[in-house]
């Protein structure tokens, strides 16, 4: 019994390992070519799928249903890790690597670093009054019908031959910095505008 | 056991019962067989496991590529498919026949699960854990012989005989023998789960970490902010830590990690731009295979941007992975231990193991992206012809091999041990001002004027210039510092000697 309680964290790891193995995945032997992938997936593909969603949506729920702020960044953080796997799975690596770098890595960091310095209890914790709950609820529902909505209105069409050919990096930056220049250079003030602001804020009078 | 003869007392072994006892039994064995072995002959052992471990990732990339031929060119009819392929062993048994290799038996169900991409991505995976395990075990080792040596004495001895090899062995297996202590007023789930938050994304940052052109699990196109991810992601196993074990002085040493953490990744990240301008590419194994031919082409002494670019780096790194004088999230003179004092045990081996493993990451990319990667610092123009299997062998050791990879990893990991054991710690004003008011504008400074000299001076008299100058300034540095070294090993002893015998009182 007091090895099994041993190797189960080790086999734990070794399970959350291989996981993301399968997701990263475009082979050096095709690269030449580009990234080929079959129009089915395979069975593993739609099992770490399914892993992945089971991962965001059970996480989601927790968010919802704790009470605790810290746990709740935990739990926030297995639904961003895990999007981020379900990027990989679609081969769309670099929007997966930003989606750990710049939510788990700093947004997350940043939200725990609040939480930290402004609690005044040992454990923050987060009581919810009834008329919160409503309407909470309310807008929940609202969105959630919403979503129902474009989901089931909206046309999957079924990629069977997609082939990416070449780095689909360089197609990237290529990309947004001709076609998408305005847009990019937009986002870019807004995010200076933002830390001039925050700097301001932050300033000793 | 050996018992060592000690003016004590010493109490009898504990007599273990259950399946502790065949293990204790194993353990014991082993180390009776391996000690008188190992003390005898370091030297030789040593080589003949680069040796063998060369052979086998040297056999198993042979055979999975004959296996590929296969599959590939002399079976039509299969599309090559990610997880699969749809040879039956009748046909493997058919295409050996064919080729008249000795076809009978049990050679072609051998081969048939060797086609599955799955099959090599288990081997691959044991590859790079046992390399993400054996890594902290030995730097650990490393680090306790660099201390001691500074502090004027031997460190580890005993466990197996010479220098002491087995003793981060020895101490695995007295942590994982250790109880795990959850202290009653934390947060349980969060305290059990932090050292795996921590743990995990260090090993995945191997995933995609090449050692050499071909020596990579994943060859990824983004595999350098992956790793760059990795590293910054570890750090939420170190806050949770700290916060869950309800204690202050954890918590202390989380928030400094935090701080910390998030400040630096800022300037890392900006000089980390300079070399992928240089390259062209996110891509590792490509940013290393465009440094191939010697010192002279190495990013570092591209031009001074990038060698400042380099500097500061390495320094942000330091900070990166808490390394001293950085290593305010676990000062032991003001916080204990920071956010693992209240951890015992495996949970508090794996915060090692991580910030171990870290370490190698960052030396790695230190080294993949500024120095060489696993390209050595002789010209190409020196390389052998491969008409035969022994140049092609001799050119793999002297012109770009792994260990060369790992061979340079281990220096930046050693100036990383020696300034922790040589430079005391800064506080933590003082860690936030050089990074926000001295990094970040030097780090600007580099990426501004590396984009100007790539635009202005790129392919000029003065760029070769200016290269030849920096790589020669550096080489006389790393000839003087091996001459000094040199110079410290032959005469330590008389050095020592004239110190103390001047020195110390009644001289």
């Amino acid at each position: 019994m007091k090895l099994l309680t041993l190797a189960a964290p080790i086999i734990v790891v070794m399970l959350v390992a291989i996981a993301p193995a399968f997701a990263v995945d475009t082979d050096l032997t095709l690269s030449e070519q580009g990234i080929q992938r079959s129009a089915d997936g395979g069975l593993l593909e739609a099992l770490m799928f399914y892993v992945c969603a089971a991962v965001v949506l059970g996480s989601g729920l927790a968010i919802c249903l704790s009470k605790n702020i810290v746990r709740m960044a935990v739990y926030l953080f297995g639904t961003l890790a895990s999007v981020a796997l379900m990027y990989f799975l679609l081969l769309a690596n670099f929007i997966g690597v930003i989606q750990l770098i710049v939510y788990a890595g700093g947004t997350l960091i940043l939200l725990i670093f609040g939480v930290m310095l402004t609690s005044k209890s040992p454990w923050a914790k987060f009581d919810v009054k009834r008329n919160e709950l409503i309407a909470a609820g309310v807008v929940c529902a609202l969105f959630a019908c919403l979503l129902l909505f474009v989901v089931v209105n909206a046309e999957w069409p079924l990629e069977t031959d997609a082939v990416v050919v070449g780095s689909s990096m360089t197609q990237f930056g290529v990309g947004l910095l001709t076609n998408y220049l305005v847009p990019f250079e937009a986002m870019s003030v807004l995010l200076l505008v933002v830390m001039i602001g925050a700097a301001y804020m932050a300033r000793q009078e | 056991m050996t018992q060592f003869s000690v003016p004590w007392k010493q109490s009898p072994p504990i007599e273990h019962r259950g399946p502790a006892r065949g293990i204790v039994a194993l353990a014991r064995f082993v180390y009776k067989v391996a000690t008188p072995i190992v003390s005898r002959f370091p030297g030789p052992i040593l080589i003949a496991a680069i040796v063998f471990s060369t052979l086998a990732v040297w056999a198993h990339w042979e055979l999975f590529g004959w296996v590929e031929t296969i599959a590939v060119s002399d079976l039509n009819g299969s599309a090559n498919s990610i997880w699969g392929q749809s040879l039956t062993v009748a046909e493997i048994g058919a295409y050996l026949e064919s080729k008249s290799v000795f076809a009978g038996g049990i050679l072609k169900y051998l081969l048939w699960p060797l086609q599955m991409e799955l099959f090599r991505d288990l081997v691959g995976l044991a590859a790079i854990f046992q390399l993400f395990n054996l890594i902290p075990v030995y730097a650990i080792w490393w680090e306790r012989k660099v201390a001691g040596r500074i502090q004027s004495r031997m460190g580890p001895m005993r466990v197996g005989g010479w220098h002491g090899w087995a003793q981060s062995f020895a101490d695995g297996v007295k942590l994982v023998a250790k109880e795990d202590l959850v202290p009653a007023q934390a947060d349980g789930m969060l305290f059990r789960i932090a050292p795996y938050l921590a743990f995990v994304p260090s090993l995945l940052a191997f995933l995609c970490f090449p050692l050499g052109s071909y020596w990579v699990f994943r060859n990824v196109d983004v595999a350098l902010i992956f790793i760059v991810a990795m590293v910054g992601v570890e750090v939420v196993g170190v806050i949770m830590a700290g916060w869950a074990s309800n204690n202050k002085w954890s918590v202390y040493g989380a928030m400094r990690e935090a701080c910390q953490m998030v400040s630096y990744e800022i300037p890392m990240t900006t000089v980390l731009l300079v070399p992928i301008m240089t390259a062209g590419t996110l891509n590792m194994v490509q940013i290393g295979d465009m440094q191939s031919g010697g010192w002279f082409t190495w990013n570092a002494f591209h031009n001074p941007f990038t060698f400042i670019a380099f500097i500061t780096y390495y320094i942000a790194s330091l900070a990166n992975c808490k390394r001293a004088p950085f290593d305010l999230p676990e000062s032991e003179s003001e916080l204990v231990a920071g956010f693992h004092t209240e951890y015992s045990g495996f949970r508090w081996s794996l915060f090692f193991f991580a910030e171990y493993a870290a370490m190698f990451v960052v030396s790695g990319l230190a080294v993949t992206l500024f120095l060489g990667a696993w390209h050595t610092p002789l010209p190409a123009t020196w390389a052998f012809e491969e008409n035969s299997l022994f140049n092609v062998l001799l050119n793999g050791i002297l012109f770009s091999s792994p260990f060369w990879f790992i061979f340079k990893c281990f220096i930046f990991i050693y100036i990383q041990l020696w300034i922790r054991w040589t430079l005391p710690r800064i506080r933590i004003d003082q860690v936030l001002y050089s990074c926000v008011q001295v990094m970040f504008p030097i780090a600007c400074i580099a990426l501004v004027g590396h984009a100007v000299w790539m635009v202005l001076l790129d392919g000029t008299m003065v760029s070769t210039v200016i290269r030849w100058v920096l790589g020669l300034m550096m080489a006389a540095v790393t000839f003087g510092f091996l001459s000094v070294a040199a110079f410290g090993y032959r005469n330590g002893r008389r050095m020592v000697g004239y110190l103390a015998v001047k020195q110390l009182p009644g001289s």
